[in-house]
């Protein structure tokens, strides 16, 4: 295997990886931190580099609508946005679960106003959990890369046909230069085939999609099916996970990616770019003697329910970081964490640590200090006190 | 080019299936027919929220021969704009064209509208405009005409009419028309010109509505007409913003040679409360609609 190795920030690779996946039509509306990933793109199709369309739009709500018209209509088709920009798009991205049809957008996670605030935080992405789209997060730059194209493939699948998105940190990965291995064409032609969708417009064929349905049940079976395909789509995403790895030597793991797990008493939870500083903050504390693991949420829908008992089943606690919340009640990994691992009789403490919202750092050193006190107030009292504890340096 | 298409040339396939669920003297039914009499196969139809989206039919029922993309209320063009790309891009014929309703033209769909004229995509829109957001139950748009009632305008609107047409003759588009459904040779000729032109064209239907403006069905095509011959409603057509009257309108540049709008809002329930000093006030808005329109020609 011919190794390219670019120096690329997460932007970057996202376009790159659309590049690769022979996308045929781009549409986006400019919205910071996500505006390089579009202005990449464009360079590629205008210097000749790259064979598609792009549709200039006047809002993220006609963005996705053109990606939507696009994909049904036969082509590979992608978006991306942050914020408030999803916030606008937000019925088209139900429609386009609904509608079943595959299309891949990447969100720059950034903080939603009011106040205006463009650093990251997990709030605009997590507030699509129920839409029906596959949801992804990287945890640095080659794995943007590397996801955007298993993410075309995992969406196109005819087990699971449901668009995705995936997720990367505004600035910590969107604007921050990583070396990043840019597959071979080949590869990626061979990894991902000829568009696959359920149903095409085209002239002379008298099909729709989305009339009324006279017999509420057949919507309701519907919406069953999009759920279904979701847990059907957790084998595709191990398959697809194995089969990259196999062509380029890297593997996530598919749903969830555990470091230091299998012989850990306390877990630490997380999804995104934190991860990182999550892997640092596990050797500290193994270095002190804490027998601490980490899983990583790979995918957030479907959520790895099964996949995290087996991983937690005789454990002493976890800790679940979210870098959203569910305001008035607690972060929303916490709270699919604790439903799934209760209704699945593990029966282990959870903490929920709300922290690194509107963009506020948080070093390997915090979440090191938080897991300690944590793991001393279990091993002393057997029970967390604070359950949901917003975190604050 | 009237007297260029006959009725004996169109194709007797039918695109709305008779027993679909549209209203009695429906003027969206009889748009929809000579859509498909025009245009026939090559259409992709796309669909936002509307009375249209019932009249398709239920599902698993369907009552179109037309392929249907339906797509939510403010989304309309920008998801033609999708489908036109596909097809550049897969290199096959399609006529993509929109069937919006007043609402999804000119108020919740309206940036959509114009972003996709301003871009120049190769789709027709068409307005089938029956004044009032008839499928939520007859409430006031900003395409009611000055002094109807709705049910949120309960003595009578008291706004006049915005002037799509020429809004989007503004936007330097190829091609621009008006149209109505009770002269259906001229809006099929409009149709068919349109469609020799790349880029993006309008169309305004004007669709009288029984249910919405309290006539009586049966009234439909001549409620239409009678918009046209007293000048409540101007045909028209633009080609690359040259405006030319279209022959059933062109008597009514002569003010003296239009019938009383009286007559018109006479046989309409919406405009009961319409007091005579009202439809003074709508006749000077309509005289000053065709004062602008002429200066264009
Ligand atoms: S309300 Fe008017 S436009 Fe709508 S279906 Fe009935 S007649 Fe047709």
């Amino acid at each position: 295997m011919k190794l390219v190795v670019m120096h690329l920030t997460g932007n970057y690779a996202v376009a790159w990886a659309v590049k690769l996946s022979r996308v045929k039509v781009v549409s986006a509306y400019p919205i910071t931190p996500q505006t390089t990933i579009v202005e990449k793109i464009s360079e590629f199709v205008e210097s000749g580099m790259m064979d598609a369309k792009i549709v200039r739009v006047e809002s993220e709500h006609s963005a996705l609508a053109t990606v939507f018209g696009a994909a049904s209509s036969g082509v590979r088709a992608f978006t991306a946005t942050s914020s408030h920009g999803l916030m606008y798009m937000y019925e088209m991205v139900w429609w386009s679960a609904g509608a079943r049809v595959p299309i891949v957008m990447a969100i720059v996670t950034r903080t939603i106003g009011a106040p205006w605030n463009i650093w990251s935080d997990h709030s605009d992405f997590m507030s699509q959990r129920d839409t029906g789209w596959l949801m992804m997060f990287a945890e640095h730059n080659q794995e943007v890369l590397d996801s955007v194209i298993q993410l075309f493939r995992i969406s196109e699948d005819p087990r699971v046909y449901l668009p995705g998105m995936i997720a990367l940190d505004a600035f910590i990965l969107s604007h921050t230069t990583e070396p990043v291995d840019i597959p071979d064409q080949s590869l990626v032609d061979s990894f991902l085939p000829g568009r696959r969708q359920p149903y095409t417009f085209k002239s002379g064929d008298p099909i729709t999609m989305g009339n009324l349905p006279s017999n509420p049940r057949d919507n309701m079976r519907m919406r069953w099916d999009v759920h279904k395909s979701l847990v059907a789509a957790k084998k595709v995403i191990t398959e697809v996970d194995r089969e990259w790895s196999k062509l380029t030597g890297r593997s996530y793991g598919g749903l969830i990616e555990c470091y230091m797990c299998s012989d850990a008493k306390y877990f630490i939870i997380g999804a995104g770019a934190w991860v990182g500083d999550m892997r640092e903050a596990v050797d500290m504390l193994r270095s002190e003697g804490y027998e601490v693991g980490l899983i990583k949420l790979r995918f957030v829908r479907p959520f790895p329910a099964e996949e995290l008992a087996e991983v937690m089943r005789g454990g002493k606690g976890a800790i679940v970081f979210d870098r959203s919340v569910s305001a008035g009640s607690a972060g929303p990994l916490y709270l699919d964490t604790v439903a799934h691992l209760g209704a699945l009789n593990v029966e282990v403490p959870v903490k929920n640590v709300i922290a690194g919202i509107a963009g506020v750092d948080v070093t390997y050193n915090d979440i090191a200090s938080v897991v300690r006190s944590f793991i001393e107030e279990i091993e002393s009292k057997g029970v967390v006190s604070n359950y949901v504890e917003w975190y604050f340096r | 080019m009237v007297g260029g298409i006959s009725i004996r040339e169109l194709p007797r396939k039918k695109y709305l299936l008779p027993g679909n669920p549209s209203c009695p003297g429906c003027p969206e039914a009889l748009g929809l027919r000579y859509l498909g009499m025009a245009l026939g196969d090559r259409v992709i139809l796309v669909v936002p929220a509307g009375c249209s989206t019932v009249i398709e039919g239920l599902a698993p029922n369907y009552s179109m021969r037309f392929p249907i993309v339906n797509v939510p209320f403010a989304s309309a063009d920008a998801v033609a704009s999708g489908v036109a790309a596909a097809k550049e891009v897969l290199g096959e014929d399609a006529v993509v064209v929109v069937w919006a309703g007043d609402g999804a033209t000119a108020d919740i769909g309206f940036a959509t509208l114009s972003g996709a004229a301003e871009r120049g995509d190769n789709i027709i829109h068409i307005c089938v405009d029956n004044e009032a957001y008839m499928n939520t139950g007859i409430q006031r748009s900003s395409l009611t005409p000055y002094g109807a009632w709705t049910t949120t305008t309960w003595t009578g609107k008291k706004e006049r009419k915005k002037d799509v047409p020429l809004i989007m003759l503004m936007h330097k588009v190829p091609y621009v028309a008006t149209a109505s459904v009770g002269y259906p040779m001229d809006f099929i000729e409009k149709l068919r010109r349109a469609v020799l032109i790349k880029g993006f064209k309008y169309i305004h239907l004007h669709a009288p509505c029984p249910t919405g403006w309290r006539f009586d069905p049966s009234l439909t095509v001549e409620v239409a007409k009678l918009a046209v011959e007293t000048g409540m409603w101007i045909l028209f057509e633009a080609v690359n913003g040259k405006v030319k009257i279209s022959p059933p309108s062109l008597p009514y540049r002569d003010r003296s040679r239009r019938k009383p709008i009286r007559d018109y809002i006479k046989i309409q329930g919406r405009f009961r409360t319409l007091t005579d000093e009202e439809l003074k006030k709508l006749e000077s808005m309509v005289d000053d609609v065709w004062d602008t329109l002429t200066k264009f020609t």
